[in-house]
């Protein structure tokens, strides 16, 4: 490791322009003429458009357009689309409901967009939306999925009865029910997965310009993944060829998934620039996001884990329904299904798997991804589980994991997944060690003198990170390739851009993807540019999402780099009059190994442009692409425990340790990942001490602000042990199994445990906010 | 319509805006200071704080025309030229940015509790005062790292000013 | 927010003046009125902005007496050293309100005047005995929270200042919402020299009120064990997300307790 190279903790270069206000998000673009934009949202969970009256709002001040779901479909504008297919157990396929950009005939949740309207000022806008009539005739709305399917309940899409999407499943039923009717003991939970909202502190935006000199569209959009936003602009929504449509992702501030889907406002915004002729602006209000961004988790489960005499898992079953919301977003099949049920075997080696997952149609925000993405859900039922098991069969939660872990690689699991290295104990030593696990009965007896409750708690996860590869995906029903893109750009100076189809929101890629050419090729990390987030610039690429720029953006980068130093060192073995299996590369230098004959880099980059003196035949210039599809998923895994005191009078839970011991195979920059890590905990805890979403029966959202939905703050939260070991990852170049998601996914079980703990009690509903707590306290006492 | 006069990070600026512009679209809007966010509607997530008169403020909820006669520094206004202010250094070397959204006000908020506070901050009166900044990436373990930092190199430094001048 | 026409007053007079313009508006810190009109859910025609009258600022202390002008933001009460020797609980109330930013602007004539059911210094006012000073009359604390967003003021009155004799022990102490940060049940309790006296806010459905149950078992014994067992009744108090109206009946007993732990220590 040098100084800049993998491995080392180098501050980040990105940081410069966000601590001096020089960032640069989609709001704080200006394009001459642009005009801003306000969308009219129902009102209404559930309720049929009778009549749209624009005229009142087309006579305001300063409006230019009001704009209707009508016009839009005359255009040709295309609906939402569902990504994934997913049929169900009886072969039928996921029962998709027409989602228009703009409702037409019926609105099915609280914030659906209905009108655009264009103004000069934001203000402007605003007060003409308020003068746009709509006649609604309200229908009954559901906004509880277990609810939605019983019959009777009301039709939210034509295409699916009872509000069923899917009834899908996986695994082995026979044989998970065989184990469970011969098991010693069985476990049995209800578990419920709290509602959230992903709240990046960026709110979506996006700014759409039509060049009619051109004819060609440019918009600037808050996305994890501008290609994949041009790709179904282009193909699905028509609104414009690939060619004639630019998207730019530039500075991002935070996604969590929540921006990876496209969403009906940058369609709406792009055509609106054609109808209108002026670039049109639109920025979310945060309850206008609360309203409408993809919500997150939304799962009731039942699950049976049966165990033999020795505290052996022999089978485990689940029945899962899951929320998916009004709409189908863009992933969202694939959330509960190929990234939750197939995790369900955790770091455990259980012979039989059975699951199955109904999907349903609620009045409700659409239900996608968010940070962890199926895989939290899977955790929490499964570390829940574990730890009443334990309490059940009377052994140490640590001995009962212990007892099931995986301990041989490659592992294969009844529910697909072949996890190929991990070294369980090792994370769960590491972290009983750092939390002082053997200290925990004094302590508890300590804050029993104070009259407060500790409790500990534990939760061994295993995620699947880069999901791949893409012929697997693709026969599993995903609409795209999950590869990724890179070219490595060497100027004739030596110094480098670096083309990447990642994007960075927060991640810190500007810094880590130099770090890794630093290592390679020696270049100082401030001469190697990274370039992202934009169609014109950058070659096809898939995006920042389920821990994956490391473990497949950074194995592109490297496969291109193999590509680069392959031709720098046939073109310095032809100037150095060497064997070409001599040269190495070291320290900015290109070297014949073993003698005092170098290059300097900079000399191998300007030959290659100038082209004086190249080996017979060779092209000039010293730029190569790569696209690299993964054999295999990565598994990133780990163990988080954490420590609660509790107040009884008040039920306020202070989380007074929490430990987190990760395995993310190699790792480019410590600094960033621990970032990642404190990030993803800070928001596992917000699911399970303090954040929910809670609609009324009506399909109001009453959580539509930070009055009401508790966002964690910094007095909410300790200071975090965290550490890493290291099975390096063997499907990719570099050994990275990735770390973005991890926090998030491993933390909730750890603090619900440590809550049952510390108040004897089996279960406690997510959030558990003060009032539930001191409600369980009480419940218990009576 | 009203005429707003201010002094923005040590320039006088003034400029028409309707009465209902908020302090923050005028930075933003009107100046082109954009390094000022908006993260919500309700004064609570602190992306737009900025300094008026020597303390910090929300500036989405106050109108700019409130301001007019006051002197405002912003994110912008904050590092010396090339030199950036120990906060900014801070927050850099200690990683307490991801997205970075949150970090101007971040580091607003910082500058004027490190002043409230000569004798020195610690870990729980950090925590406090960041009460009205809401960050979604760093679990503010690195954010509190930085000022803990900052503060300790601003009291060094106003230590070494104190030494200098006697 | 819609269109407004802002004024900046010259003095008390001169709002006064400018209050009888449309549906005008006193503004001071704005901390919640600028909020409010920015979701529309507040539309004054005009504002009228007292928040740089000089008159309006400031704490004075003169003996037992202590007088807060109606501009005096929540950062100058809680730092006010003369504030902190002679009532340091309502200083120590002042730096529990919002956030830093939020305490710069925010005031105490703003905060009273709007009455908010969760505010703090209601409950403060209330259990000080403190008077109201307007530029019309001076009306007793016990006399001038009326409800929900409902004070005795009436149409052209303004707050200039509040002022109390300084009780011998007093302290308060504040349950947030964890969301908004704001009381869900505060308690401030005082014993002056007319007695004991004990104020909640953020728990009752027609705002801050006195709790005669703290009161007299407080009255008995001014210690923290006075309030063992004390039930306080459910009745009247509000219930929503956040917390149940027994949750809330509970927490009263607790940080009233706490209260007067904290004022005898």
């Amino acid at each position: 490791m040098g100084i800049e190279g993998v491995g080392a903790r180098v501050a980040r270069k990105e940081d410069k322009r966000f601590i001096t206000g020089g960032g640069r998000y989609v709001d704080d673009m200006a394009v001459p003429g642009m005009k801003h934009a306000v969308f009219v949202r129902s009102p209404h969970a559930h309720a049929e458009i009778k009549k749209i009256d624009v005229k009142k709002a087309q006579a305001m001040p300063g409006v230019i357009g009001v704009l209707t779901g009508k016009e839009l479909k005359a255009d040709g504008i295309g609906n939402l689309i569902c990504g994934w297919m997913i049929h169900s157990k009886d072969g039928s396929p996921m029962k998709m409901g027409a989602w228009s950009p703009l409702a037409v005939d019926k609105v099915r949740y609280v914030g659906d967009a209905v009108v655009i309207v264009v103004a000069d000022t934001k203000g402007q806008a605003r007060d003409a939306a308020e003068a746009v009539e709509i006649t609604y005739k309200e229908l009954k709305a559901v906004v509880d999925a277990t609810k939605a399917i019983q019959p009777g309940a009301p039709q939210i899409h034509a295409e699916s009865d009872n509000n069923l999407i899917f009834d899908w499943e996986i695994g082995d039923a026979k044989a998970t029910d065989a184990a469970i009717k011969a098991a010693a003991h069985v476990t049995r939970m209800k578990i419920v997965n709290n509602r959230l909202v992903p709240n990046a502190m960026e709110p979506r935006a996006a700014l759409g310009h039509y060049d009619k000199a051109e004819d060609h569209y440019t918009c600037w959009t808050t996305s994890q993944n501008p290609h994949v936003a041009r790709l179904v602009m282009s193909a699905f929504y028509n609104v414009a060829p690939e060619n004639k449509l630019r998207v730019i992702a530039p500075d991002v501030g935070g996604g969590f998934g929540s921006k990876i889907y496209i969403y009906p406002e940058e369609i709406v915004c792009l055509w609106a620039s054609k109808k209108t002729g002026v670039p049109v602006k639109w920025v979310a209000d945060r309850t206008e996001s609360f309203l409408s961004d993809a919500h997150g988790r939304d799962h009731v489960s039942t699950v049976e884990m049966a165990f033999d005499r020795d505290n052996r898992i022999i089978g485990l079953k689940v029945d899962t329904i899951a929320n998916l919301g009004a709409y189908m977003s863009l992933f969202s099949s694939c959330v509960p299904t190929y990234l939750y049920a197939t995790l369900l075997s955790g770091q455990y080696d259980i012979p039989a798997i059975h699951a199955n997952v109904r999907t349903v149609y609620t009045n409700t925000a659409p239900v996608d991804a968010y940070r962890g993405a199926g895989r939290p859900e899977a955790t929490y039922l499964l570390e829940r589980t574990m730890e009443t098991a334990a309490r059940e069969l009377g052994v140490s939660p640590a001995e009962l994991r212990r007892r099931n872990f995986i301990k041989s690689f490659p592992h294969q699991t009844p529910v697909i997944m072949n996890y190929d290295a991990g070294d369980y104990n090792a994370s769960l030593d590491a972290a009983m060690k750092a939390a002082d696990y053997a200290g925990f009965t004094k302590r508890r007896a300590d804050a029993g003198k104070q009259g407060k409750l500790r409790g500990i708690g534990m939760s061994c996860y295993i995620e699947a990170c880069g999901i791949a590869p893409s012929a697997a995906v693709g026969s599993l029903g995903a609409g795209v390739g999950l590869w990724e893109s890179a070219e490595v750009r060497v100027n004739a100076v030596g110094t480098i851009e670096v083309l990447t189809g990642s994007h960075s929101h927060g991640q810190g890629h500007e810094t880590t993807f130099a770090q890794l050419v630093n290592q390679r090729l020696g270049v100082p990390i401030d001469s190697v540019s990274i370039v992202h987030g934009d169609t014109d610039k950058v070659q096809m690429g898939m995006g920042t999402y389920g821990s994956r720029s490391g473990a497949v953006g950074m194995s592109a980068v490297s496969k291109a780099l193999d590509k680069v130093e392959a031709k720098a060192k046939k073109i310095a073995a032809h100037l150095l009059e060497a064997d070409e299996g001599d040269i190495v590369i070291e320290n900015g230098e290109v070297k014949v190994a073993g003698t005092d004959k170098s290059l300097p880099w900079f000399q191998v980059a300007l030959a290659a442009y100038t082209a004086h003196n190249l080996p017979a035949g060779m092209e000039p210039g010293l730029k190569e692409t790569a696209f690299y599809d993964p054999a295999n998923f990565t598994f990133p895994a780990g163990c988080y425990i954490c420590e609660v005191e509790i107040d009884p009078e008040t039920g306020v839970t202070e989380i007074v340790q929490f430990v987190a011991a990760d395995d993310f195979g190699n790792i480019i920059n410590p600094m960033i990942v621990e970032g990642q890590v404190h990030g993803g905990i800070a928001q596992g805890v917000g699911q399970a001490l303090l954040e929910g979403a809670h609609y009324d029966g009506g399909g109001q959202l009453l959580t539509a602000s930070y009055m009401d939905y508790t966002m964690p703050r910094a007095g909410d939260l300790p200071s975090f042990k965290v550490s890493t070991s290291n099975t390096p990852c063997p499907s990719n170049p570099l050994g990275i199994k990735g770390c973005g998601e991890a926090g998030a996914i491993g933390s909730p079980p750890a603090v619900i445990n440590a809550i049952t703990d510390a108040l004897g009690i089996v279960d406690i509903a997510m959030p558990a906010s003060p009032s539930t707590v001191w409600s369980a306290i009480r419940a218990k006492k009576h | 319509m009203s005429d707003v006069s201010l002094t923005v990070n040590g320039k006088r600026v003034s400029g028409s805006a309707e009465d209902r512009t908020l302090l923050v679209h005028f930075l933003r809007e009107h100046l082109g200071l954009t390094g000022t966010h908006v993260g919500c509607d309700t004064s609570q997530c602190g992306a737009c704080v900025v300094h008026v008169d020597g303390r910090a403020v929300k500036s989405c909820s106050m109108l700019a025309i409130q301001a007019s006669g006051s002197t405002v520094v912003t994110i912008e206004g904050l590092a010396n030229g090339a030199d950036l202010h120990p906060v900014q250094a801070a927050f850099k070397e200690h990683h307490g940015l991801q997205c970075g959204f949150c970090t101007p006000g971040m580091i607003m908020t910082a500058t004027d509790m490190i002043a409230r506070h000569p004798e020195g901050l610690d870990e729980p009166t950090v925590r406090a005062e960041l009460e009205g900044n809401i960050c979604r990436c760093t679990g503010y373990h690195n954010i509190v790292k930085a000022i803990l930092a900052a503060s300790e190199t601003m009291s060094k430094g106003a230590k070494g000013k104190a030494k200098q001048a006697a | 927010m819609y269109s407004v026409n802002y004024h900046r007053a010259s003095s008390v007079a001169d709002a006064a003046k400018q209050l009888k313009t449309g549906d005008a508006k006193l503004l001071s810190g704005g901390m919640t009125l600028i909020p409010a009109m920015k979701t529309r859910l507040a539309a004054p025609s005009d504002l009228v902005d007292v928040s740089r009258l000089k008159d309006l600022q400031g704490v004075k202390v003169s003996g037992k007496t202590v007088t807060i002008g109606a501009a005096t933001t929540h950062y100058d009460v809680s730092a006010d050293e003369k504030l902190k020797k002679a009532c340091p609980a309502l200083a120590h109330m002042a730096s529990l309100i919002g956030d830093p930013a939020v305490r710069h602007k925010g005031t105490i004539g703003g905060s009273i005047a709007n009455n908010d059911p969760a505010a703090d210094y209601p409950a403060a006012l209330l259990a000080l005995g403190a008077t109201i000073v307007t530029n019309k009359r001076e009306i007793a604390a016990d006399k001038f929270f009326k409800g929900l967003f409902e004070t005795a003021l009436k149409d052209g009155e303004i707050i200039t200042a509040v002022s109390f004799t300084a009780p011998a022990k007093a302290a308060y102490q504040k349950f947030r919402n964890p969301a908004s940060r704001y009381a869900i049940v505060g308690v401030f309790v005082a014993k002056g020299k007319d007695g004991v006296r004990a104020a909640v806010t953020g728990a009752g459905e027609d705002g801050v009120f006195r709790s005669k149950e703290v009161e007299a078992a407080l009255t008995k014994s001014f210690e923290a064990a006075a309030l063992d067992g004390l039930k306080v009744s459910a009745k009247g108090l509000m219930s929503d997300l956040h917390a149940s109206a027994d949750y809330r009946a509970n927490l009263i007993s607790v940080m009233a307790k706490r209260a007067v732990a904290a004022a005898n220590a």
